[in-house]
């Protein structure tokens, strides 16, 4: 099964306390980091380290980090981005639910490096009862003297401060996550600037994944040599999988990056395999926004080698034979599951989650929804196929935000892998599956 | 409505810690937050008294909460039920029987996703994936998640929220 930096003791139903999770080595990081190093020595561990971001894009986090402006005179801001609701992705919520304080210490020792003196964390509004653990776990972090002023004597001072969202998908972007917090419609902004120069209220500021920020300890105790040792490649480290769909086994694993994906699937450790006696058909395997790929092209590579779960095997052959691990939400679908329906489902919610800036996306999606409910109650033309692939393209790549990408590309790797089905669907008039 | 909207001392106390978690100025951010606090406080849902009162407390032209509470599912521009029940209908859900859990909802309470019944007692509204796949279906009273529902488990809880007689508002800062 391999090595558990996040949730080795995530079993313990004590570890939300500050006293357990400081009995298991917690906030050691804290200690080694501020008595003993300076902020660029923890910034060079985390670049070392190989660490990407864990929300969805990969992005490398020291190098995310390197980009903050660091000789603005404004005050610098960490903000932990914790709006998941990328379909598919319930891990963030299980890590602060059963395990807050990692994120705590990761967001102390983080803020330390990036000389931040006062850190949010926006929270998806529907985790009210999240809310309430984080502010216990902070609340107990101030108590004993990691938060605050003057943190163990260090003179670094910071200010934690939880957020609640309130039900928007796209404040999961970065930017939009930003007016969010500024009290504003969830709007993503233009890039550049950056939040790296102009983030919240107009100051430097590094937006980082919950899952990302939680491993910085480990890589500061341990070392960044030691975390890139995990993994394959350019994927260092652990990664968090939210499993769902048609498996015995649903939940959370975390991996070494490289796990095999067939033994993530079929493996006694992992997800155990089919639940329904029927064969698999196809995966989602990073959050609904990726491709979606079928059977033969998720286990093995268009080269025929064995795909991993990693950055760089996923993605292998481009859009054409591949997808992206992504934010590892791996939706799995057996044969009963109707591609054409699922689509729609998907769809339908990108359209709800548009902010409706941009006509391509506000317009496009709602076109598409359209056309898809058509194909899958009877009344699909064969030529829609072709106009739907049309849209989706129209979408991608002309947009302020990746919600217009993350809307177009499950259209298109659908119809790319599954045009049969849609085909079958016009000419049947309509849907056939249960 | 009956009760003039205005936040009891206890609660006003909160809200200045809250105004009090960002820069001088930046008081706006607390809107949210405000929001939040004042739908549970005050029925459930959003009136224009209610949002123009949270202008107030923020010195925010009345507009800029407008613009705000309409963008938000969470909040409620329209009274609602007593309890609030929001099923997932998103992907991994629907592959989990959430569309059976809907139509069960809607004809055991004899309405549709969006409606509220005639007696006031239930909301049902519809959500997009609330991080809760790996149990699906799923769905948040209150804050209380339910999760791998049957139809059984939702008529039991729909049984204990008609005899309980609680509201499911809540206050995302109070236990």
């Amino acid at each position: 099964m391999g090595i558990k930096i996040l949730t080795e003791h995530i079993l313990n139903p004590e570890l939300h306390k500050f006293e357990v999770y400081r009995k298991t080595g917690g906030y050691a990081a804290v200690e080694k980091a501020l008595k003993t190093m300076s902020p660029d020595g923890v910034m060079e561990e985390v670049k070392k380290s190989g660490l990407r971001g864990r929300g969805g894009a990969g992005f490398p986090t020291g190098m995310k980090w390197s980009f903050l402006d660091r000789k603005s005179e404004n005050p610098h801001y960490l903000v932990c981005n914790a709006d998941e609701g990328e379909p598919g992705t319930f891990k963030d919520r299980y890590l602060m639910e059963f395990n807050p304080h990692a994120l705590i210490e990761g967001m102390i020792v983080s803020s330390y490096a990036l000389g931040v003196n006062d850190a949010y964390i926006y929270l998806r509004g529907e985790f009210f009862y999240i809310l309430r653990i984080l502010e216990r776990a902070i609340a107990e972090a101030k108590e004993k003297g990691y938060l605050g002023k003057n943190i163990l004597g260090s003179g670094y001072s910071l200010n934690l401060y939880c957020h609640p969202g309130a039900g928007a998908y796209i404040c999961g972007e970065e930017t939009a996550l930003l007016e969010s917090l500024e009290g504003k419609r969830g709007n993503p902004r233009l890039k550049p600037p950056f939040p790296a120069v102009s983030g919240l209220y107009n100051c430097p500021t590094v937006v980082n994944n919950v899952e990302t920020l939680a491993l910085v300890p480990w890589i500061i105790n341990n070392g960044g040599d030691q975390f890139s040792q995990i993994g394959v490649g350019r994927s260092t480290g652990t990664k968090l999988i939210s499993a769902s769909g048609h498996i015995k086994n649903p939940g959370i694993y975390e991996i070494e990056m490289g796990v095999p994906v067939e033994e993530f699937i079929y493996g006694d450790n992992y997800c155990g395999g089919m639940k329904n006696g029927k064969p698999l058909k196809a995966v989602i395997a990073g959050g609904s926004s990726v491709p979606i790929l079928p059977a033969n092209l998720i286990t093995t590579t268009a080269k025929g080698e064995a795909r991993l779960m990693s950055y760089e095997s996923l993605s292998d052959g481009g859009f054409e034979t591949g997808t992206m691990l992504g934010s590892g939400g791996f939706i799995v679908m057996d044969e009963g599951t109707c591609i054409v329906r699922n689509l729609y489902n998907f769809t339908r919610f990108y359209r709800h989650e548009s902010c409706g800036q941009c006509s391509p996306c506000r317009e496009g999606t709602s076109w598409m929804e359209k056309i898809l409910y058509r194909i899958e109650n009877g009344d699909g033309r064969m030529h829609d196929i072709d106009l739907l692939f049309s849209i989706q393209k129209n979408i991608e790549g002309k947009t302020i935000c990746p919600l217009g990408d993350a809307a177009a590309w499950p259209v298109a790797s659908a119809i790319r892998h599954f045009r049969a089905e849609f085909e079958e669907h016009v000419t049947r008039k309509g849907c056939w599956f249960e | 409505m009956d009760n003039e909207v205005k936040f009891s001392a206890e609660s006003l106390e909160l809200v200045k810690s809250i105004i009090a978690r960002y820069p001088e100025g930046k008081q706006k951010s607390a809107l949210l937050p405000l929001l939040h606090i004042a739908q549970a406080e005050f029925g459930g849902w959003l009136s224009v008294e209610t949002m123009n009162y949270v202008a107030g407390l923020l010195k925010l032209e009345q507009i800029e909460v407008y613009e705000v509470a309409t963008f938000y599912t969470m909040f409620n521009l329209e009274p609602v039920g007593q309890c609030v029940i929001e099923v997932c209908q998103t992907g991994p859900c629907m592959l989990n029987g959430a569309g059976e859990i809907i139509q069960h909802i809607s004809k055991r309470l004899n309405i549709k996703p969006g409606e509220t019944t005639a007696d006031g007692k239930f909301t049902l509204k519809t959500a997009e994936c609330l991080a809760a796949c790996g149990t699906a279906p799923v769905m948040l009273v209150g804050d209380k998640y339910h999760e791998n529902l049957t139809t059984e488990k939702v008529d039991t809880l729909i049984d204990e929220w008609c005899k309980c007689g609680k509201s499911s508002h809540t206050n995302p800062y109070k236990d």
